[in-house]
Formats: C-alpha cells, structure tokens, sequence
C-alpha cells in the first residue's frame, strides 16, 4: 500500500524524477496512477490501441517480441513511452515477470505533463538516446 | 455455533459454521452476487455489519443526493435490458416485477436520486427477490485453516466463526483516509462534517479536490464566508475526462465560483501542515508551481482525503493492495491475485483495472458497472468451484451479424464497462459457433483459446465511442476498431458492411450477407 506522500517520496529516489521540486513530486504523484500486475500478465500489448506510459515501482518486465525477451526492465525504468508519443499500438508485448507494481499515464496526459516538467523530458531523452546507443553496438 | 431451536437461529439466517462459499457485505455488489449466485444455485451465506441493506448508501453522500442518474423516460422501454444503459441505480434480476425499481421510488425533483431513495432501492431489491442475510454480523479477522476436507478459509464474526472454501468481500471503499501531513489529523475527514448550517459565516479550508472536497464545497456555497480548496495537482472535470474520472457536473458550481472570482479558492499546492491558533487553524500551503509557502488563516478546515478499502487483516493473510484506496490486486476475475479463493465483489472490484484503454477506467466502481461484474462473478464462481457448466447457447451462422451488432449498439454490459467486458463467440471448427456469454476483456486477451471473436465498446482520448471487435484466431488476436457515429448508432449500413468483414476474416459470412449488408445502405 502506498499513500500519495509516500509515493512522492519514491518518486523522489528514480532518477526520471531527480530534478523535480517536493511540491512537484507530490502533484506527480498525483498524476499519475499507481497499478499493480501480477507475474505472466501483459501490460502491453502488441497491436492494441489506446496503451499508455508506465514507470516501474517494483519488479521487473520482459519486452517479448517474436516470442523472445529482447530486454528486461526494473525499478526507475520506463516503457510504452514511444507509442504514447507517436499515437501508434506497441510493436511488442510487455509482461510483468513477477509481480510488479508501477506508475501509469495516458498518451494525451503524458504530453502535457512533459511539456510541463522539461527535466523528466530530458532525462526521458537521455535514456532513449542511451537505449539507442545500446541498440546501434549491437548491431554494428 | 447457533443450537437448534436458539430463537437467534430461528430469527436469523446463516448461523456460524461451514458454507462452501461466504459473502461479506449487504451493499450493492453484496446484494448483486448474493442474487446472481441464488439463481445458479450456489449455496452460500451473506453476513453483514449492519443492520439492513444499502452499505455506504446507508450513509452517504453527506449532501444526500447521488452522482449516478436513473432516467424515468428514456429511449428504451423500462424494464428492457436496453434501458438499463439509462438507469445507473437498479440491481439486475432476472424477473421482469424486480427490474429498475429504481424509477418507481424517485420522486421527480432530479434524475439523481436522493440518498434515502437509493436506499429504499436497495431494500426493495433485498426484499422482493428474497435475498436473505444475517445484519449484525461483523466480520474481523481471517485465518486460513487445512482440514481433512481440504484449505478453508476461516472468517472470525461477532457472531462466530464461518468456515468456506471461497470468501467474497463486498466491503465497499469507506473507510475515511487521512494522510500523515502535520495537524491534517486534527480537523474533521469528509465523513464527519456537520451540518452546513454550522458553519454559517466561516472561512473554509478543504483539504481535497475530487468529488468529496467538491461536494463538500458545493453544500457549503450557501454559508461560508470563503471556501479554499486545495491538492497537488490541478482539479480533473469529467466534462473534460468524458469519464467519471474528474469532478461530476453536479459539483463543478465551487469551480466557477473560483474562475469568475466571486470567493472560492482551488488551488494547486500541496498541505504543508495544519496549527491550531486559538479558535482558528493556520493551513500552510506550498504552490506546486513553486514559489514560497503560502498560510491561510481560516474557521474550519475539512480533509476531503478519501477512502480506503477495509480490508482488515487481509493483506496480513497475503492479499497484496496497491494504490492510495488501499485496493486489492486482482485478476481479471476479480479474484485476488495474491491469495487464491478470495474474492472481491462491489466498488472493491475496481482494483481489477482491466486495459484502461486511453487511460478511461471502467466503471466499477459505480453500481451501474460492478453489477455487471457482480453477475459474471457469480457464473465464474460456479463454474470454477462448484462444478456448474456454463451456457453456450448455439448460434446458426445467419444468426451472427444481426446478434453482433445487436450486441454492439444495445447491450448495456458494452456500453457500461468500455473495453472491460466483451461479448465473445467462439467460432471452433468442431463445436460450430457459440455464444459464450460476457467475459473480461483482459481475460479473452490473455487466456488463449479456440478462434472467437469478442465485440467491445470503447472510447478514445477525446471521448469518441466506438465499436473495436477483437479476432482470435490460432492464438492470436487482432483488434479491429469500427468506425464511430454522431449519434452513437452502431446499426447503420457502415457498421454492417464493416462486421461482416470481419466475420468473413474468420470464414463465416458467406458472400451474399456482404452483398445483403451493403444492399441496406
């Protein structure tokens, strides 16, 4: 169980977070929605509309594509960033691997909240770009 | 254990001692399963706390006057099952003499009943389907016990104890919750406000911006001398949510207050503390868009900080929760995810979030989509624990188009719980076509199966509704949206054409149904 203080005093310690002021952690954590899966449940789903951003809290996800896991995610880290952001159904499933609890927020809110919060942008960009790096060593 | 012959055994149902299935709770979704269960012929006993049926209705709102409508006069007949999209408030029974009670106990004022009618609606339901309970029965504690007839669960009463294979709770989301700020402790929760009168003249702080801060705000408009309300972050309007997300309609007169400057404060800032100075409270504040705190001397401050699930020693037993309501986390089922056997039925069962597509969530945390819930859960119990098979009325290929759209432009389950309930059929080669009734649309998604197709209403991030229908096939399932309609009409010749496409995707819709479909345009 996690009240809306608490919550903002995890959000204070994920890195995503770092640059926001306490009274902006505690609106956060007011904007976003907490939610809980259980081990084997899909979070995402490849093909389907309407999916949102997610950070974890707890636990870790599998992104599966093709029927295999392509990278594993746990505490800090975010997905379903790029289809909330281009409007577009996920290319691949993600699945809770244990249980796992995170944060969740729709496409149309998580523009707002990021045009509000350029920090949480930045570092989103820093990740993607540090994702993008992995990517490319790995196929040169 | 009541004695045979006790008077309170007589007077009472459902003495202390073994069932295989109990319910906990007489509210809404108590009351709902206990029917839907009765008429599967589940035996099980329902126990309540209180004294009668209604649960939080029994009490709440404070202001008297609900937030889910019941239209008398509605596009559809009273009593259809297409009204029941009108009418937010009746319980589901199978009887046409116990449908939409509701209509006959308002008394014309409003389209949102009072309080107290909603209470008598309840009633009526418990009393003229017959529905028995034992009121006065608190539940406290759970245990888990191995017996030689196998895993119980243990429910500890001021009456006894009730032994069960499967335990639902129907408990409801009321528990008054407040946070660990500074001083918040000191002034009064939501549930215990006076009477407005009382605070006739007086500078208002609420702690709070959804519904229950709002409501307060609104009953209070007539006798504060100002009113602030204030929370983190900035107030949702279901207007602007196009869900029940947000504050409702009813209560938005506090907000244009605060934009035309005629008083009311609504503020983005988070509480800091609450001191007591003398007959007054200094509320300090610190803006979320930064910038100094900020102190308010006010008369009264109220914290309209919500309510939690009271679930007792439940997660001590391993039922995992999340979320500030303290929600259990559950399948799709509505069964914990954590604990199996134990059960979630009324409001509780939002815990069980389903897609949230385009952030909407479903509405089960209104009557008019946990009785919905309610009723599957009772087929999904027996079928999973008491050995009952479930219906699969056959359906003849001709049959499936008109059935579908029918499905998708009346059935009150799709229009209530979007893109939470599905209306499936299985299309098995061997078994032919099938109706397999309404199932969680999380659960058609995951659990696999024979090719099916499941039919869905859902809406967009603009609150645009549409039909999506979804085609399982070798295991794997596609989704297909459908377009929208200005008036909300799924049966026009688009719609048609569209799901006899998607019929002869799965080899069912011969040429000719196309070529008849495209001929009604």
């Amino acid at each position: 169980m996690t009240q809306l203080v608490e919550l903002a005093d995890e959000l204070e310690s994920l890195a995503l977070f770092a640059d926001l002021s306490r009274p902006q952690l505690e609106a956060t954590a007011h904007s976003f929605e907490e939610t809980w899966f259980g081990e084997g449940e899909r979070i995402l789903r490849e093909g389907l509309t309407g999916t949102g951003f997610y950070v974890i809290l707890d636990g870790e996800v599998a992104v599966r594509a093709g029927g295999r896991d392509a990278a594993v995610l746990g505490r800090g880290d975010f997905f379903g960033e790029v289809s909330a952001l281009l409007g577009e159904p996920p290319s691949a499933d993600v699945v809770a691997l244990h249980s796992m609890r995170c944060l969740h927020m729709a496409a149309p809110a998580l523009h707002q909240f990021l045009l509000a919060h350029p920090a949480v942008m930045y570092r989103m960009l820093l990740d993607q770009t540090r994702r993008l790096r992995t990517t490319t060593r790995a196929r040169g | 254990m009541a004695r045979a012959g006790d008077r309170e055994h007589v007077e009472r149902p459902f003495p202390p001692g073994e069932y295989p299935l109990v319910v906990v709770g007489s509210g809404p979704g108590g009351l709902q399963l206990s029917y839907s269960l009765r008429r599967l012929g589940v035996e099980h006993a329902v126990i309540s706390a209180d004294p009668a049926p209604g649960g939080m209705f029994r009490r709440w709102p404070f202001f008297q006057r609900l937030l889910s409508w019941t239209k008398p006069y509605a596009p559809a007949e009273r009593g259809t099952r297409a009204y029941e999209r009108y009418d937010w408030n009746s319980l589901l029974a199978e009887e046409a003499e116990n449908r939409a009670l509701m209509t006959g106990l308002m008394d014309g004022t409003s389209y949102f009943p009072s309080r107290a009618e909603m209470e008598l609606n309840l009633v009526a339901f418990a009393e003229r389907t017959g529905l028995t309970v034992r009121y006065g029965c608190r539940w406290e504690s759970t245990r888990r016990e191995t017996t030689a007839a196998g895993e119980r669960f243990v429910l500890e009463t001021s009456d006894g104890e009730y032994r069960c294979r499967v335990a639902v709770f129907a408990v409801g989301v009321a528990e008054p919750y407040v946070p660990p700020t500074p001083g918040l402790d000191l002034v009064p929760h939501y549930a215990e406000t006076r009477s407005a009168e009382t605070y006739a003249g007086q500078r208002i702080f609420i702690v709070g911006k959804q519904n229950s801060g709002f409501e307060i705000a609104s009953g209070l408009l007539p006798w504060a001398r100002s009113i602030v309300l204030a929370s983190p972050s900035p107030a949702k309007l279901s207007v602007v949510t196009r869900s029940l997300v947000g504050i409702r309609a009813r209560y938005l007169q506090p907000y244009e207050d605060h934009v035309l400057a005629g008083g009311v404060a609504v503020l983005e800032a988070s509480i800091d503390r609450i001191e007591p100075i003398g007959s007054a409270f200094h509320v300090t504040v610190r803006p979320s868009a930064g910038g100094d705190p900020v102190t308010f001397e006010v008369d009264e401050a109220i914290a309209a900080t919500g309510f939690v699930a009271p679930l007792r020693d439940l997660p001590a037993l391993g039922v995992a929760t999340y979320g500030s309501s303290r929600l259990p986390a559950q399948t799709p089922f509505w069964e914990s995810a954590t604990v199996p056997g134990i059960y979630f039925a009324g409001t509780i069962g939002q815990g069980a979030t389903g897609l949230r597509k385009h952030g909407l969530p479903a509405n089960s945390g209104a009557v008019h989509g946990a009785r919905y819930n309610a009723r599957l859960l009772a087929g999904h119990l027996a079928e999973k624990h008491f050995g009952a098979t479930r219906s699969r009325p056959p359906l003849a290929e001709p049959e499936l188009l008109p059935f579908l759209l029918d499905e998708i432009c009346r059935a009150p389950e799709l229009w209530h719980q979007r893109a939470y309930l599905a209306r499936v059929v299985s299309v098995d080669p061997t078994d032919g076509i099938a109706d397999e009734g309404f199932v969680p649309l999380a659960h058609f998604l995951d659990s696999g199966g024979s090719d099916a197709i499941a039919a869905t209403i859902e809406a967009d991030a603009d609150g645009g509704l549409y039909p999506v229908f979804y085609l399982r096939r070798s295991t794997r399932t596609e989704e297909r949206v459908l377009p929208g309609h200005p008036l909300n009409d799924f049966g026009t010749a688009e719609h048609r054409r569209a799901v006899a496409s998607l019929l002869a995707e799965l080899g069912l819709a011969s040429a000719e149904e196309r070529a008849q479909g495209a001929g009604t345009l």
